[in-house]
């Protein structure tokens, strides 16, 4: 309950932050439009099986979603230079309910990005049953998880200066070789590179429509083990954090 | 009289109402070596009084009231706050508090920030109340980032109050504050307490000890020097020295005059230790016409804590 009700604050407040919307919500949906609207015709993108507008589609909301999801630790790490979480820490507010609700946050930004995209998409002729549209919504949301929990460690580990690049930094070169720009070869150093992260996988999620699995053990194996991996280091971060103030 | 450390008897118990700090302590390395900021103190609190924590800076103020809080935890000791630890006080919502230092998050309007906080605790004030209560009602609907000085410290006034606390501690709140914030937030404070919560504040500024606080305790070197009325604590640190050359009367005809109460000559140079050196001077000057190269010399707080902590040091018992 209460972090719901904080949650609705946090909300308001990130949609009033005109940078954070620009990064995780006009500048994917721009870069969309320049890539997709001239090539909306390609059905079958580099022989991935996928039409160009529906590769691009999750490509890019799968760029928009880990932007929303890593600029957490942004809110994160400027809360705790300004002495904002020492303030909730002297309030009922838990430290588990604070996490809850920056990812909550998160998710529902990341949401928003989702149906951007995929009303962007809509309008280039992407069409798919709407079962597909959901399994695909479910996947790129469970890949995000490792991306919520990146967020939280980053936020304790880096001051507001350098969250902004780190930020920029990690989510683009993620999606260089996760496939958001271009389809990878099926095979190589980039691939099997790729294959270990979780970006890789929530770009995948535009198998669904193709049929089949679109992750496939790989996929959720890599997806939990990076979650586990991230929690555990966020977890270690946020104990040596607080115990210096 | 001053007591020495009222500790020593008072057993600090878990459920027993007000505050309990028994022999409480905490060490930081720093590149300097090990600073002990709280060097052991016992203070029990009962509810409703209201009491200031003064003393100069790196006295332990803030040390302690971190330790109160929860904040930070203590190398030996017990606090017990209302009854319970200081953690399970602060999640029971019964503890309010101004940080020392902090900045209000963006992108809300002041209501706004004020409905977020009140919606953490069971037992909040509306937001109406709080705003009229700390007298920031006319920026209810301006972003905090737009709020001068002055009312961003009665914003996180207002946070500090809004859970309705039966613990509220401030620490060092009146530092950004211009003269007319300070007369305000006071007000303010006093109209809190006077509903029978306990409230702790730390500051340096002996007349806020003496306006404010039916209790004063006096930290330096991590030690409690002095603990007793306000008024006590003033008539003993608040002394200030009147320099003057004055050849001719005696000490004891110097020392009879009002508000003076030590003396010492050498040569023509008198120097009068007093009270009350407004009385004193008037005095002088009316008896003494021929006195000159005057000078008034407030003992400053921070040599009078020090002269304190002097006097402390030596019989202190080993533990």
């Amino acid at each position: 309950m209460i972090a719901l009700a904080y949650t609705r604050y946090e909300l308001l407040r990130t949609f009033r932050n005109r940078r954070f919307l620009i990064f995780s919500l006009a500048f994917p949906l721009i870069l969309y439009y320049v890539i997709a609207a001239p090539n909306r015709g390609v059905g079958n993108l580099g022989s991935t099986g996928v039409s160009l507008p529906l590769y691009y589609m999750v490509g890019l909301a799968s760029f928009g979603t880990m932007a929303a999801m890593i600029s957490t630790g942004a809110r994160i790490a400027g809360e705790r230079t300004t002495g904002w979480t020492r303030q909730l820490r002297i309030t009922p507010l838990s430290t588990r309910a604070y996490f809850r609700a920056k990812v909550l946050t998160a998710y529902a930004t990341a949401l928003l990005t989702i149906v951007v995209l995929y009303s962007a998409g809509i309008s280039l002729g992407v069409s798919m049953p709407a079962r597909y549209w959901l399994e695909m919504t479910g996947l790129v949301l469970v890949g995000l998880l490792p991306f919520a929990v990146l967020g939280i460690l980053l936020g304790h580990l880096l001051t507001v200066e350098s969250m902004g690049p780190a930020i920029g930094g990690v989510t683009s070169l993620l999606a260089l070789v996760s496939g958001t720009w271009f389809p990878l070869s099926s095979h190589g150093f980039l691939h099997d590179l790729a294959q270990v992260l979780p970006s890789y996988w929530l770009v995948q999620a535009n198998r669904v429509p193709v049929g089949g699995a679109a992750w496939g053990t790989t996929g959720w194996l890599v997806v939990a083990v990076w979650t586990v991996l991230l929690t555990g280091l966020a977890r270690f971060v946020y104990r040596r954090d607080t115990a210096r103030v | 009289m001053l007591e020495d450390q009222p500790g020593g008897r008072a057993a600090a118990s878990d459920g027993a109402p007000g505050i309990h700090v028994e022999g409480l302590s905490k060490s930081y390395k720093t590149s300097h070596g090990v600073v002990h900021a709280v060097a052991g103190i016992d203070l029990s609190i009962p509810p409703g009084q209201t009491l200031a924590l003064l003393g100069p800076n790196g006295a332990g103020k803030s040390t302690t009231i971190d330790m109160l809080l929860g904040l930070s935890i203590p190398d030996a000791g017990r606090v017990s706050v209302l009854g319970r630890p200081p953690r399970s006080a602060v999640e029971a919502g019964v503890v309010g508090a101004m940080l020392q230092t902090g900045e209000l998050i963006r992108d809300l309007t002041v209501g706004e920030l004020i409905a977020m906080v009140a919606a953490l605790y069971p037992r909040a004030m509306t937001v109406e109340k709080v705003l009229d209560l700390v007298g920031i009602a006319e920026v209810a609907d301006r972003r905090t980032q737009k709020l001068s000085g002055g009312q961003t410290q009665r914003v996180r006034f207002a946070v500090a109050l809004v859970g309705d606390p039966e613990l509220l501690v401030l620490d060092e709140p009146t530092v950004a504050m211009d003269v007319e914030s300070r007369h305000a937030f006071w007000a303010t404070m006093r109209t809190f307490a006077a509903r029978g919560r306990t409230v702790i504040f730390a500051t340096h500024y002996l007349e806020e000890a003496d306006d404010n606080a039916d209790r004063a305790v006096l930290m330096a070197h991590g030690r409690i020097v002095a603990d007793g009325p306000p008024t006590e604590i003033k008539a003993r640190v608040g002394r200030r020295t009147i320099r003057a050359t004055l050849p001719g009367p005696e000490e004891a005809r110097l020392r009879a005059l009002p508000g003076v109460v030590a003396v010492e000559r050498h040569g023509d140079a008198v120097a009068l230790s007093c009270t009350d050196s407004d009385a004193a001077i008037r005095a002088v000057l009316a008896e003494f016409p021929q006195a000159r190269d005057i000078e008034i010399a407030g003992a400053g707080l921070e040599e009078a804590f020090l002269e304190l902590t002097a006097e402390k040091a030596e019989p202190e018992p080993a533990r």
